[in-house]
């Protein structure tokens, strides 16, 4: 197989495209995909400030490698889940991504700050770890952009995710979700950053294929507590469509951006109030996370024949705390007024 | 004989019985092309790449999950 721009050998093919590409115009493909995203979108510019949401996987390191080749002011926050050698590997491959390429890397730890870690809450609040997960992680974006001043935050959410996101909100007719599905989530006053997902036109067979020949040491592995997630389900079934029919996932996504999105704009009626413990925007009392760190900390619903496990939340450390932080590769810096996400 | 390894969910080597284009390989395989990527050594290698006898090539999911 050649390469559809120089001839060469190919190394991707890129069957929705019905193209292929040699190592090095795959990298200006990639680069081309990530900046018609950003331009078409007017996601940001270069001189704003981007916070960069590294996990230690393909898609965000990916992310991350584009936008500081792309010539973007972008530094990554990286959040320590305690979900045992899992994350350990996950965090010192993202260190040594910063380190190498001298970019700011800030990371929490959910564990030294809230004394929590993903497992210790799905043990204690029966909540499937996927969820929790998420929620910290959301919460903990978004507040930290917030708080230090960032312009947006981007995501490595690629064409698999999203696709695979919409038809899981299809199946279950999720008007509210399918309203706020867009490459781009518009700040709010109340608190919430600027959100970007500057990969949603790349698969994760174009993310992995970049991180390999880029030489990014990522994550191969699977995080344990996705084993069986629905999210997988879904993407499997896209990728049976998609073998049968090359293009079929990014027409899916694409033309509901396009054509169906904007039918379910009203179904999104959402009044955010500041949390009455951290402050932060939500849409209830209390916001989603701080009932998430108590109930992990005093569960309501002690597992039957099991004694809970005792948190280890440092006693000066209630939820609403700022984060605990390690900043490499540039001096800590001071937290600004509190604003983040809702979470609920 | 050509050889495939795969590291996830474990570590395996698969010996194929012959020379084969990478494509076949992944289908007797029962391998959906689209949800991993063929490396041999520090290349990427498309569906139509024959792997010769002494060929050992890794094959890398490329689906993650969860919930964030």
């Amino acid at each position: 197989m050649k390469c559809t721009r120089c001839r060469g050998e190919a190394w991707v093919e890129v069957r929705r495209h019905n193209a292929a590409y040699c190592d090095g115009c795959f990298v200006r493909y990639f680069h081309d995909q990530v900046a018609r995203a950003i331009r078409g979108h007017q996601m940001f510019g270069h001189s704003q400030r981007v916070l960069v949401a590294v996990s230690g996987g393909k898609d965000s390191l990916a992310l991350w490698d584009a936008l500081i080749e792309l010539g973007y002011q972008a530094d990554g926050l990286y959040v320590d889940l305690g979900i045992g050698e899992y994350s350990g590997t996950s965090k010192t491959l993202t260190q040594q991504f910063a380190a190498a390429r001298n970019q700011t890397l800030h990371i929490v730890d959910l564990d030294q700050r809230y004394g929590v870690t993903i497992p210790l809450i799905a043990d204690q609040t029966r909540r499937a770890p996927c969820s929790g997960c998420g929620l910290a992680k959301r919460y903990l974006f978004n507040r930290y952009a917030a708080e230090h001043g960032y312009d947006v935050l981007a995501t490595g959410h690629n064409l698999d995710d999203e696709a695979a996101t919409l038809l899981g909100n299809l199946m279950t007719w999720q008007t509210s979700y399918l309203a706020r599905q867009h490459p781009v989530l518009e700040a709010e006053e109340a608190g919430l950053v600027r959100k970007v997902k500057p990969l949603y036109r790349l698969t994760e067979h174009d993310t992995a294929s970049y991180a390999v020949i880029r030489g990014l040491e990522y994550v191969v592995e699977e995080c344990p507590n996705a084993v069986g997630a629905r999210s997988i389900a879904f993407k499997e079934a896209l990728n049976l469509l998609e073998q049968r029919s090359p293009g079929a996932k990014q027409t899916f996504l694409l033309g509901f951006l396009e054509k169906g999105r904007e039918a379910f704009s009203a179904d999104d009626p959402h009044q955010l109030r500041p949390c009455s413990e951290c402050g932060q925007p939500t849409t209830t009392e209390r916001c989603a996370f701080c009932r998430l760190i108590s109930e992990t900390h005093q569960p309501s619903r002690p597992r039957r024949g099991r004694r809970p496990r005792k948190a280890r939340r440092p006693a000066d450390a209630p939820a609403s705390a700022p984060d605990a932080v390690a900043t490499i590769g540039a001096e800590a810096e001071e937290p600004a007024p509190s604003k983040a996400a809702p979470t609920t | 004989m050509p050889t495939i390894v795969t590291r996830i969910p474990k570590r395996q080597e698969i010996p194929l019985a012959g020379r084969r284009q990478v494509g076949d390989a992944l289908r007797e395989l029962g391998i959906t092309p689209e949800t991993v990527i063929v490396i041999k050594g520090n290349r990427l290698l498309t569906r139509d790449v024959w792997l010769e006898e002494d060929d050992v090539v890794e094959v890398r999911p490329v689906i993650s999950g969860g919930g964030a």
